[in-house]
């Protein structure tokens, strides 16, 4: 489904190198964790699978479509087969969290019948049906992390992708978004995460892609957190 | 598709409202270059009017010689009148001159005096010649010097013919016109210029506070449109508000002025306003919503990478 292929990312006349030969592949419905230190290139893997940066060498594919190569117009019909997930969960604070899901549907062009029925249905996946109406100001971390993993799945993507979801989160909301990104997995979307959660990562038990100066450097089916 | 376009209105008329008082000094200074604008076109017209006015009122006159006989004069009156660059000529005898004499300086009691004194009858007869275009004077002039000259130095006909002035008269007024005109363009061209800058930088502001949601929707997937269309939209609504204002403004101007145009220029501009009234607010709305979305358009593309 998604295939890097030999990726490298530098900038200045390759002065740092962000990606080194990056190859891999994800199948349909895995679920990926990406580990490594701080600046081991896994933000800007992400982004080259979301075209918000492109590579200096080599190709990202789709399903056989090379993101890189698709037209400008198009590009926003690309980016609604993909849910994202951040650390710091880009929620609107001017909307609640019924409207912050809503927004995404509303900007793909869905009609006000699709989003009355969708949102709820969102909102109970993640457990949050009784937050409807409260100002992200008004939840905690681990509430705004599951508003923002709502809003990805809305849409009914084929990939969520996830920024270091828990990076701002107590170890209890961390297991809890953990699992609602596990049971989303179980539904059927394929999950790539990244994170330097080693709790995390042990309790899953699911692929493991550990990344260091750029590079990959081990690729466990059932990984444990090791660097 | 319509769900969509309903959105994108009601962006615009968010960002519209939201940002009040920016808003405010962009329609403010739209709505003086609007206003500009119409100024131009009515002034415009107003001279063009007055122009033609004194065009028409420009002749050539011919002052025949006292003893010039009715055969000469008749003559020449017909060979003027074959000359296709002539519309009209009209004759005065010197009977009629001497009428309009004394009505001219009815209370001037010394001048009727010195009149009565001579006696007899000092003024000739004269022929009014009207041309077809302001420009073809010259041709006319020139043919009554050559008619002149060939006139024998014993029976004078022709005494002399007064052009020189209305020339000078119509040269001048052109070339004020043309000051006018230039200075005119220059005010406008620096008042949308303005308008323009002023609009942009409206614009980069809501841009610049709707960052937020313009970055959520950019990871949404929504499209160019709709990320670009309300700011758009929102350049086109000042263009609109700017020319209903300044046409607001414009009526109660020209209606004051109108009177007063009147009198001096025979050409009441408030009339001229109502009766055009469809050509104006198209054109000043229309200008308004133009300078909107260049505004916009600059914004959105130095702001808004796709």
């Amino acid at each position: 489904m998604i295939y890097f292929d030999k990726v490298s990312k530098w900038y200045n006349d390759k002065e740092s190198v962000a990606l080194e030969n990056i190859t891999f592949q994800v199948a349909p419905h895995e679920f990926v964790s990406i580990v490594g230190h701080s600046g081991a290139g896994k933000s800007t893997l992400l982004k080259m699978l979301i075209a918000e940066d492109r590579p200096s060498e080599g190709s990202v594919f789709y399903e056989s479509l090379d993101i890189h190569r698709i037209p400008r117009g198009k590009l926003p019909k690309f980016r609604r087969k993909i849910g994202t997930v951040f650390q710091d969960f880009k929620l609107l604070s001017n909307k609640t969290a019924f409207e912050n899901i809503a927004f995404a549907m509303e900007a793909n062009g869905r009609d006000d019948s699709e989003i009355a029925e969708n949102v709820p249905q969102a909102l109970a996946l993640v457990d949050l049906e009784d937050k409807a109406w409260n100002f992200p100001h008004e939840l905690s971390g681990g509430e705004k992390q599951r508003v923002a993993i709502a809003r990805a799945i809305v849409n009914q993507p084929d990939i969520i992708i996830a920024d270091e979801p828990t990076g701002n989160l107590d170890p209890i909301a961390t297991y809890e978004v953990v699992q609602i990104l596990r049971k989303i997995n179980d539904l059927g979307t394929t999950v790539i995460m990244t994170t330097h959660n080693k709790g995390v990562i042990d309790e899953l038990e699911r692929r493991v892609i550990t990344m260091d100066s750029g590079r990959i450097v081990r690729d466990d089916a059932t990984g444990k957190y090791v660097l | 598709m319509w769900v969509a376009f309903k959105r994108v209105v009601r962006a615009g008329l968010v960002g519209f409202w939201r940002s009040t008082f920016v808003s405010f000094a962009s329609v403010f200074v739209m709505t003086i270059a609007l206003f500009v604008i119409g100024a131009i076109m009515v002034i415009d017209q107003l001279l063009g009017a007055s122009l033609q006015q004194i065009e028409s009122k420009v002749d050539i006159n011919v002052y025949f010689n006292i003893n010039a006989s009715e055969a000469d004069m008749q003559a020449l009156q017909t060979r003027l009148e074959s000359l296709p660059e002539v519309s009209e000529v009209t004759f005065t005898s010197r009977e009629e001159a001497l009428e309009a004499f004394r009505e001219r300086h009815r209370g001037d009691e010394l001048t009727i005096q010195a009149l009565d004194e001579l006696g007899e009858n000092p003024l000739g007869a004269s022929l009014s010649v009207s041309a077809k275009d302001t420009s073809e004077y010259e041709t006319i002039a020139r043919f009554l010097e050559e008619q002149r000259a060939e006139e024998s130095p014993q029976t004078p006909v022709i005494d002399r013919v007064n052009f020189v002035k209305n020339k000078e008269v119509i040269e001048k007024l052109t070339g004020i016109i043309g000051v006018v005109e230039r200075a005119s363009i220059i005010t406008m061209l620096i008042l949308v210029s303005a308008a323009v800058l002023i609009t942009f930088n409206t614009i980069r502001l809501a841009i610049y506070t709707s960052r937020e949601e313009i970055t959520v929707m950019r990871l949404v997937g929504a499209s160019n449109t709709f990320i670009r269309g309300p700011f758009m939209l929102q350049g086109v609504l000042y263009g609109i508000v700017s020319g209903v204002i300044a046409l607001i403004v414009m009526y109660p101007v020209l209606y004051w002025l109108g009177p007063g145009t009147t009198t001096f220029f025979n050409f009441n501009i408030f009339h001229y306003f109502l009766s055009e009234f469809v050509y104006f607010s198209s054109v000043i709305v229309g200008s308004g919503i133009a300078l909107g979305l260049v505004s916009s358009a600059l914004a959105v593309s130095r702001y808004l990478r796709a």
